[in-house]
């Protein structure tokens, strides 16, 4: 049987990445949590945070997402996530700039509607993950 | 009988005119080829989503405490037609065969007591739509469909849009109207209703049948996620088949337009040569027979 992992990542308009891997290490809602090949089938939300993929012992790619879906099935993983980039392509000073304007649009914002509120909740706590991407490689 | 200049210009306009329409249908070509590719880059996550669709919905679309999202309110009195044109013509019957389908449905719908809104997404739909159902017209999106790209922006925008009105109590059954590519000279007419969610036929390979899923968080709290990016993404699917159908389509008319064209000037060749002999022919025999008299 598999003694690799079929890893794909993809976003609404393209397929990001379909690879063979060891292992990734997913930013799941409830906490991170390690993909092995044969995992149990499992469905989960993601938070916004770092994806890691490893060959081997070391960790050959690191893609941040915005939030999205994995699941895991006999076949593999996939994740389904509506904004990818891999942490190397983030400009530090660009995520910074952009959590500053989210954390202002956040504060700006006058007795903003539930919804609108959890719109920009959101999107400070999007931006702060990708500063920390950038800022705490692991 | 147009004399020989009003030919010559009548060929000499004919001429430009199949110049336009060849440029035209070269450029539906080439952005055809662009929108084809996005229609197939954006498959992969459509499919993903609809198998966890599949195996989370037939847990909990029984449950009374399921999400109008998924099982609707329960009723179908108000049916909200979202209709999906180009915002541009000279695309051969493709905006008028969405209309065409729009209008026999609401009088159907009509015909059975219910009451019809309509969302128009691009200019077209809209403009053929409002002399006849100005006053169901809830919502127009311009300016989506005639961008060089999709967006998966714009169609989680409209989504919104859907599920606002949704949340807002305005309607219990939504309907996606959108013409389906199947090829470059045939686009199907499609209605593919995302709300409520008709359960997707997940076709599953005999290894996983009976596969049981853990769920991080609960299932519930999946599909409240899950839902409205469902919907994004079978707004998203619509626009960028929509966008490919119409490629195809004015690539098709532009082509006709252009072999046509090529037929008329031929046509006309023909005629004004046969014309001006004629006329030489004419104005010899002037001239022999006035020579003849003297």
């Amino acid at each position: 049987m598999a003694d690799k992992l079929a890893f794909e990542l993809v976003a609404p308009e393209r397929l990001l990445a379909s690879l063979e891997v060891d292992m990734v290490v997913a930013p799941g809602a409830e906490g991170d949590f390690g993909v092995l090949p044969l995992h149990a089938p499992l469905v989960s939300l993601l938070r916004p945070g770092v994806i890691r993929v490893y060959e081997g012992d070391k960790v050959t790619k690191r893609v941040f997402v915005a939030g999205g879906f994995a699941e895991v099935n006999v076949r593999g993983l996939s994740i389904l996530a509506e904004e990818a980039e891999p942490v190397e392509e983030i400009d530090l000073e660009e995520a910074r700039e952009r959590l500053r304007n989210a954390e202002e649009d956040l504060a700006d914002a006058r007795e903003p509607s539930e919804a609108e509120r959890a719109r920009l909740e959101r999107a400070v706590a999007v931006a702060r993950a990708r500063v920390e991407a950038v800022e705490n490689p692991v | 009988m147009p004399s020989l200049k009003d030919l010559r210009n009548r060929i000499a306009s004919v001429k430009q005119t199949r110049k336009i329409t060849s440029a035209m249908k070269l450029v539906a070509a080439s952005k055809l080829r662009r929108a084809q590719a996005q229609a197939e880059a954006s498959r992969p996550y459509a499919a993903r989503m609809a198998e966890i669709m599949g195996n989370l919905a037939a847990g909990v679309a029984d449950l009374p405490e399921a999400p109008k999202l998924l099982s609707g309110t329960g009723k179908e009195e108000v049916h909200l037609l979202v209709v999906m044109t180009a915002d541009r013509g000279l695309c051969g019957g493709f905006n008028s065969s969405i209309v065409r389908a729009a209008r026999q449905r609401i009088a159907r719908l009509r015909a059975d007591n219910k009451e019809v809104k309509l969302l128009c997404v691009g200019r077209k739909g809209r403009d053929m739509l409002r002399r006849e159902y100005g006053d169901i017209i809830i919502d127009y999106i311009a300016g989506v469909a005639g961008k060089r790209r999709m967006e998966y922006a714009d169609a989680r925008m409209i989504a919104d849009r859907i599920a606002t009105l949704f949340d807002a109590g305005e309607f219990d059954v939504c309907t996606l109207l959108f013409n389906r590519f199947r090829s470059v000279i045939s686009q199907v007419v499609t209605f593919r209703q995302i709300i409520p969610v008709e359960p997707p036929e997940a076709e599953k390979p005999e290894d996983e049948a009976g596969a049981i899923y853990e769920f991080e968080p609960e299932e519930s709290v999946i599909l409240g996620e899950l839902l409205p990016r469902n919907l994004a993404v079978q707004v998203y699917g619509a626009l960028v088949e929509n966008a490919a159908g119409e490629q195809g389509a004015r690539m098709a008319a532009m082509d006709s337009a252009t072999r046509n064209s090529g037929e008329m000037i031929h046509r006309l060749t023909l005629h004004y040569n046969r014309t001006r002999q004629a006329q030489i022919t004419k104005e010899l025999i002037e001239i022999i027979s006035g020579a003849e008299a003297l």
